[in-house]
């Protein structure tokens, strides 16, 4: 060979965190900790009455106060971490899993499956997401399990159009025509290539419905269709503050703070995951 | 015009974080009808150097100069402001990709007339006027009605046309172009040459920057050639491309391909100097190059099309014939070259001769056995022979995989899985396409275009083929890669007696490449014969056109 060698690039560099996402690693290590050993953040019973020392604004003893009954909201707040946690991954996951089965079929079986599955869809899509939940749980009562699985079904519909889009694109790819030229069968085209391009940006995706998720969990225990009080559950316990929420903000306060930093920690976790795999 | 309509001393672009200075102490003057081309490889800083002249740098660029003037008045201290009020009046610019140039939501007419509409007090119908002059001055046929139409309507010479004009609206004394041509074909691009041509004779100043010199050969008066940032040699055409100064155009010089003979290196290295003064020279060191070069008439057919026919649905519902009645053979240890320009079915033909898409009629054969008819399953096993090489080598690679799984994947292929036992072969594929073992653990993103383009041979050899369908393999490739890349499928095909099917838009690289050569239009083969026949004496016209229109080096 008389080609001179070529100059190769040096590895890549990894990419400095920025404040923002240095920030929410922090929250999600908080929240990781307080749902798995909540009695080590806050040693206190979130479900210990007092009475006598209810409506207390927030102090050293109660440091975001506590409510009508006299529960520390700070106890409470991180024993529904566990909670709320747990309802947005499940919901996720339902919704994820869904859709990959939607969306499979849809990208994959042909064109009969695929008509079936978008009518389908689309007519799920036609339902603001929030309705679609109330009218499962109008089905099969209130509680929080069945409004982990109406929340999951609710953003199912946004994951298989996604992912039948990815799955098409992916396979009409030029890499596949490649596997294809080197011989390899259909089936290992699937599995090495297809799938694996279609399902790693989900996780990404995942990431950025937790906090979603954890949202509409709350939204539907706020309107009494989740968690019932007094568990310790963050839209339960907003609703619980309502009525009082001219006198005792702090009760509707924290709970709502709660949500928004998780929501806000699992979006910017997200993001910033997609960044990095997208130009790592 | 009194002044110079350009006169640059020392010019110095820096950009913030990057170690090197991308122009480091340019000079350079036009004068008024004179045509100035700026050649380089990319990252030589040509386009940087282009754009300054314009005050267009980037935010994060810091332009300096002893002298940087345009039609006599100093441009260094001017504000954003003072450069809008001079772009299109004193300077044109024609940017290489007309499509993304234009805005595709408005008419050309209106794109045409925006920059009239800024800097005269021409009416309503005065400049609706004088843009149907615009065009008919740049030769778009019926421009009364091409005015209304948008950017997606028109062609892509078309549309290279109509932002010409838009550029010469205001009748700049100076016109820069960046890459006019590059993404044309080689007819049009001929006749965008001719119109700079007439309008460099008008009396406008032109700066061409090109990486191809053969292009630049037809239409500039002086070269100057860019390496790493400065200029390291000028001179009239005649004088630069003849007696190349440099090592650095000599290198470039060599790497044009038209005319060439096949079997000679179009790449120099330092290491055999004998070949910097006799572009003839046999390759010179090369255990190769004793074997037979070319293949004698007689050797077995390996590949055979017959009557192939494709056509595709269009959204209306007709149909499109994309690949009509098209025939050939390939004989064992050849080059089939085919040619023709964009949409003349070269593609379609590519993916029909690998089976990926099904014919409507007609046979392709390969080792003598059904390989079109068959189905995927009774073709596999002879899969192994035929091996691909894409033009867009990153998007044939999956973007998970580094070069080491991707090359393992490919030796494996579809029944083996001994990890460590493919190991040397894959050591030795990298040995074969000149790529050092360090690749291996990068992703083909991190490397440079002529890189990828080794991996993507590379994995066409692993299943050691008899065949290669080659499509488009060298085009989006500066030009001195690209020669790198022939000479290094000329020297794998010798070695390994690989019979290749060349398809190009760029007839220079297929008649270097070629033994047959295959010239398409619309879907059909119009001419077929011996490499030296076809470009010696071609029998039909669209044929000796296309010759016509190849840029060569005088």
């Amino acid at each position: 060979m008389t080609l001179v060698p070529l100059p190769t690039r040096p590895t890549r560099r990894r990419r400095r965190l920025t404040v923002p996402e240095a920030t929410a690693l922090l929250l999600a290590v908080f929240f990781l900790l307080a749902a798995v050993a909540p009695h080590w953040v806050a040693p206190g019973d979130p479900l210990a009455i007092d009475p006598l020392s209810a409506f207390q604004p927030s102090s050293w003893a109660h440091p975001f106060g506590t409510d009508e009954s006299g529960r520390d909201i700070f106890t409470r707040v991180v024993h529904g971490t566990g909670t709320s946690l747990v309802i947005g991954l499940a919901a996720t996951a339902i919704g994820l899993g869904l859709g990959i089965v939607l969306g499979t079929l849809a990208g994959m079986l042909g064109p009969v499956v695929d008509f079936a599955v978008n009518r389908v869809v689309e007519v799920l899509f036609a339902f603001p997401g929030l309705l679609l939940a109330l009218v499962f749980i109008l089905i099969f009562g209130p509680g929080v399990v069945t409004s982990t699985i109406a929340v999951g079904l609710s953003t199912a519909p946004g994951y298989a159009r996604i992912i039948r889009a990815q799955l098409i694109s992916v396979r009409r790819s030029a890499f596949v025509e490649a596997a294809t030229v080197l011989g390899l069968r259909r089936t290992q085209i699937l599995t090495r290539h297809i799938l694996p391009n279609t399902l790693a940006p989900l996780f990404v995706l995942g990431t950025l419905g937790i906090g979603q998720a954890i949202v509409w969990a709350a939204t539907l225990s706020y309107l009494g269709l989740g968690a019932e009080p007094p568990t310790a559950e963050w839209g339960a316990m907003l609703s619980a503050g309502r009525t009082y929420i001219t006198s005792a903000w702090w009760m509707s306060f924290f709970p709502g703070l709660f949500i928004v930093l998780t929501a806000v920690t699992a979006t910017v976790l997200g993001r910033a995951l997609d960044r990095r795999l997208r130009h790592a | 015009m009194s002044a110079l309509p350009l006169v640059v001393r020392n010019l110095r672009v820096a950009f913030d974080g990057t170690p090197i200075d991308p122009v480091r102490g340019v000079s350079l003057q036009v004068a008024a009808g004179e045509c100035l081309a700026i050649v380089g490889e990319s990252g030589s800083g040509k386009s940087v150097t282009a754009r300054s002249l314009l005050g267009l740098a980037g935010s994060g660029a810091r332009v300096s100069a002893d002298t940087l003037s345009l039609a006599g008045e100093s441009v260094l201290d001017f504000s954003d402001a003072q450069w809008r009020a001079r772009r299109g009046k004193t300077v044109g610019l024609v940017l290489q990709d007309a499509l993304v140039s234009l805005d595709p939501l408005r008419p050309i007419g209106r794109e045409i007339a925006d920059s009239l509409r800024l800097h005269t007090t021409l009416g309503a119908a005065a400049r609706a006027r004088r843009v149907i002059e615009l065009l008919d001055a740049v030769g778009l046929p019926d421009p009364h009605l091409r005015v209304h139409q948008r950017s997606g309507e028109l062609s892509g010479g078309e549309r290279q046309r109509a932002l010409i004009a838009a550029a010469i609206a205001l009748d700049p004394p100076l016109l820069i172009a960046d890459e006019p041509t590059t993404a044309l074909d080689v007819t049009v691009q001929a006749q965008i040459l001719d119109l700079f041509e007439t309008i460099t004779r008008a009396g406008t100043a032109l700066v061409l920057i090109s990486h191809d010199l053969a292009v630049v050969a037809r239409v500039a008066d002086r070269v100057a050639v860019m390496s790493g940032g400065v200029i390291v040699e000028t001179g009239t055409v005649t004088e630069v491309l003849q007696q190349p100064q440099h090592a650095d155009t000599r290198r470039m010089v060599a790497a044009v391909p038209a005319d060439k003979p096949r079997g000679t290196r179009l790449s120099l290295t330092l290491r055999d100097p004998a070949t910097l003064h006799d572009p003839a020279a046999p390759p010179a060191s090369n255990d190769a190059a004793d074997l037979p070069a070319d293949p004698d008439a007689g050797a077995p057919v390996v590949l055979t099309a017959t009557g192939l026919v494709k056509s595709f649905r269009r959204p209306d519902g007709s149909r499109q014939v994309a690949v009509n009645d098209v025939s050939f053979d390939l004989r064992r240890g050849s080059t089939l070259g085919i040619v023709g320009e964009s949409g003349s079915g070269k593609t379609t033909t590519a993916r029909l001769l690998l089976a990926l898409t099904r014919a409507d009629r007609g046979e392709v054969r390969i080792l003598g056995q059904a390989w079109s008819e068959q189905t995927e399953r009774a073709r596999r096993p002879l899969r192994a022979s035929v091996g691909a090489i894409f033009q867009d080598a990153l998007g044939s690679f999956d973007p998970r995989l580094n070069v080491a799984e991707i090359l393992r994947a490919a030796v494996a292929g579809p029944n083996g899985s001994h990890r460590h036992a493919h190991t040397e072969r894959v050591r030795e594929l990298l040995n074969d396409v000149g790529l050092s073992v360090t690749v291996t653990q990068q992703r083909p993103r991190e490397l440079s275009g002529g890189q990828r383009q080794r991996v993507g041979i590379a994995r066409a050899l692993a299943s050691r083929p008899e065949i290669l369908i080659c499509d488009e393999p060298v085009s989006s490739l500066d030009v001195s890669v690209q020669a790198q890349v022939l000479d290094l499928l000329d020297d794998l095909q010798r070695r390994h007696r690989l019979s290749l099917v060349f398809i190009s838009h760029d007839l220079g690289v297929v008649q270097h490449v070629s033994d047959t050569v295959a010239v398409m239009q619309y879907g059909r083969v119009v001419e077929i014969g011996a490499a030296e026949q076809i470009f010696g004496a071609p029998a039909q016209p669209y044929t000796r056109r296309l010759l016509a229109s190849v840029p060569r080096l005088l």
